[in-house]
């Protein structure tokens, strides 16, 4: 076998792997917007106190319900208005894409994480502990999820930080069942068996042979709960079981501003119209994750 | 004769199948009691029809499952499930289905290096790419292919792939577990030259897993006719197409077409079922289906006997 492999030719470079899912990527118009949106949200989120004009918590007391600059009353001194303390709009919503960021990745990284390693094990082990698992798992969806959420941080008591912990509990379920259910599916497969065949362990048949094939419904649960978790981040500021008054956070801004809504449209249009473009944006690139990240779409 | 490569002395497989509230769980027989030896070089093929252990037998030969009894040794070793990880480089497979064996997550090229990476850790990365092309070129892909995934591959040449992958570690034993059915015919022959001439070049012991008699015939070497779980005629391939002794052997080879229309057909149809292997009966396994079965063979199974050519019937044809 030595002639044959003096005769082996290079092949030419491949392209390398980001750029090739960009090329995938970039073919779902919808997908490069979401990007795009979400990447103006990250931008805003990371430099928010040099982009807004004030800060979110000072109250401007002249000018208190000031509507937005284009209607009359309005000035471009506070471009999006007043809200009834007489805080600008447009700072905070520019400081509230920090908290919904902040919350969005936490809850997606904590309840991916776990969810993930506990359904692969849950998926390998023996029957009884997968059994196990899964009733625990049967009980936590049982609850209401908001009620659930409310439960718990009623018992860590009213924060942001605890809200986010009871939101990914509440969630975790969601990706052991995901993964559970396509490990089970993905083991029976013959490209695991011959997996163990080459001498593969424990390990690397879960997380290196197996995993992967199961990612595809995890991005795109992972990027709906990421909208999810803001969304139940903010229904739990509503209650006051959230970000507490006065963090700018998009929801307990809504919350605030509730009794407003007849007489002052812009101070609960805008925070809900930056929940709504933000995930919206999120859903989209998570559809064209999935599609540049499955190779079953991929052309030769 | 040189010393076998892998030797099975009463070899069995036995699942434990859990009943539910009322019925008690029960014992299936897939593989009950084979021996066989296998030579460097050689072909041995299993034939018989679903359900008879073919596949059980291949999955206990590679070590994916343990036999309940019985003796498996390879390469002079004892195989015990504690020696199975440094057993892995000397037996490999071949699976049927090229569509679900390889991992549709990784490149050519990943798939190839992985029982390297995992048997060979000191192997350098270059090393191992080398390795990795010389073998596609082996098995008669051109290089570009590296870079690709599996999906952008035919079925045969899918099973390319997965022969060469097999053969990474430099097994001594290759167990082909119906390699060639799920293929189109055109692909299937050129599938079986690959492994003929590989097995030529790489002095390849091969158990052949096949429930198609023409392509064990065009194949193997020696043949075991298996029927629920137990071989009954183990001969060479010359002496079994030519006079099978079992009757069980007998109709299946009348079943395989031939492509001479003059010539006489006597196809012999085989009554009933193929028994549970839960409930198997006690004497012979065939005696249900045989037209030639006596109380006696009702009574007690009968063993595997003769020299060259032996076949486990108490009234085996001439």
């Amino acid at each position: 076998m030595a002639e044959l492999s003096a005769t082996t030719p290079k092949t030419e470079d491949r392209p390398s792997a980001l750029r090739e899912f960009w090329f995938y990527f970039s073919e779902n118009r919808g997908a490069v917007i979401g990007l795009y949106v979400f990447m103006a949200f990250v931008i805003c989120a990371a430099f928010a106190p040099l982009l807004a004009p004030y800060d979110p918590t000072e109250q401007f007391r002249d000018h208190i319900l000031q509507p937005p600059a284009w209607q009359e009353g309005g000035s471009w001194a506070f471009p999006l208005g007043t809200d009834p303390l007489g805080r600008d709009m447009l700072s905070r919503l520019i400081m509230g894409s920090r908290y919904s960021f902040f919350v969005g990745i936490v809850v997606v990284c904590v309840a991916v994480t776990g969810g993930v390693i506990i359904g692969l094990l849950s998926g390998f082990a023996p029957k009884w502990v997968d059994t196990l698992i899964m009733r625990v798992m049967d009980i936590i969806l049982s609850f209401p999820s908001l009620l659930l959420a409310l439960v718990l941080v009623a018992i860590l008591g009213p924060s942001l930080t605890n809200a986010m912990i009871a939101i990914a509990i509440v969630f975790q379920p969601h990706y052991v069942r995901l993964t559970r259910a396509s490990v089970l599916s993905e083991r029976q497969k013959d490209y695991v068996t011959s997996a163990r065949v080459a001498g593969a362990g424990k390990a690397r048949l879960m997380f290196k042979t197996v995993l992967p094939n199961c990612l595809a419904p995890i991005i795109v649960q992972a990027a709906l709960s990421f909208s999810t978790a803001i969304l139940d981040a903010a229904a739990l500021g509503f209650l006051g079981m959230g970000a507490q008054p006065p963090t700018p956070e998009w929801g307990t801004m809504l919350a605030e501003a509730r009794e407003f809504i007849l007489r002052a449209w812009w101070v609960v249009t805008f925070p809900g119209l930056a929940i709504l473009v933000t995930v919206l944006a999120i859903n989209l690139m998570g559809d064209g994750l999935r599609d540049a990240l499955d190779p079953k779409l991929k052309r030769s | 004769m040189t010393a076998p490569i892998v030797q099975a002395i009463a070899l069995a497989r036995h699942y434990e199948v859990k009943g539910g509230l009322l019925s008690k769980s029960a014992t299936v027989k897939a593989l009950s009691g084979v021996d066989f030896a296998m030579q460097p070089g050689k072909t041995l093929a299993i034939v018989g029809e679903s359900g008879c252990g073919k596949s059980t037998l291949a999955r206990v030969v590679t070590m994916i499952e343990e036999p309940t009894s019985g003796t498996l040794s390879i390469d002079g070793v004892d195989i015990t499930p504690s020696k199975w990880a440094q057993m892995r480089d000397t037996v490999q497979i071949v699976f049927q289905d090229p569509y679900g064996s390889l991992n549709p997550r990784q490149r050519i090229g990943q798939i190839l290096q992985e029982p390297l990476i995992i048997n060979r850790p000191d192997m350098s990365a270059a090393d191992r790419e080398a390795r990795a092309r010389e073998m596609i070129d082996l098995v008669g892909l051109r290089s570009e292919h590296y870079d690709r995934y599996p999906h952008m591959f035919s079925g045969g040449q899918r099973q390319r792939i997965a022969i060469a992958r097999a053969l990474m570690l430099n097994p001594k034993v290759l167990v082909l577990d119906e390699p060639v059915s799920a293929l189109d015919v055109s692909i299937q022959s050129q599938i079986l030259n690959l492994l003929v001439e590989l097995q030529e070049r790489l002095n390849l012991a091969y158990l052949f897993i096949s429930h198609d008699l023409s392509v064990v015939k065009h194949f193997a070497d020696d043949v075991i006719v298996m029927y629920l779980g137990r071989a009954v005629e183990h001969a060479t391939k010359d002496q079994l197409f030519a006079a099978p002794r079992h009757p069980y052997s007998k109709a299946l080879l009348s079943t395989t077409p031939r492509a001479d229309p003059e010539a006489r057909k006597e196809r012999i149809k085989l009554e009933g079922e193929l028994p549970s292997p839960m409930n198997i009966p006690k004497g012979c396994a065939f005696a249900q289906r045989c037209w030639l079965a006596t109380d006696e063979c009702r009574a007690a199974p009968p063993e595997l006997s003769g020299e060259a050519h032996r076949v486990a019937c108490l009234h085996p044809l001439d």
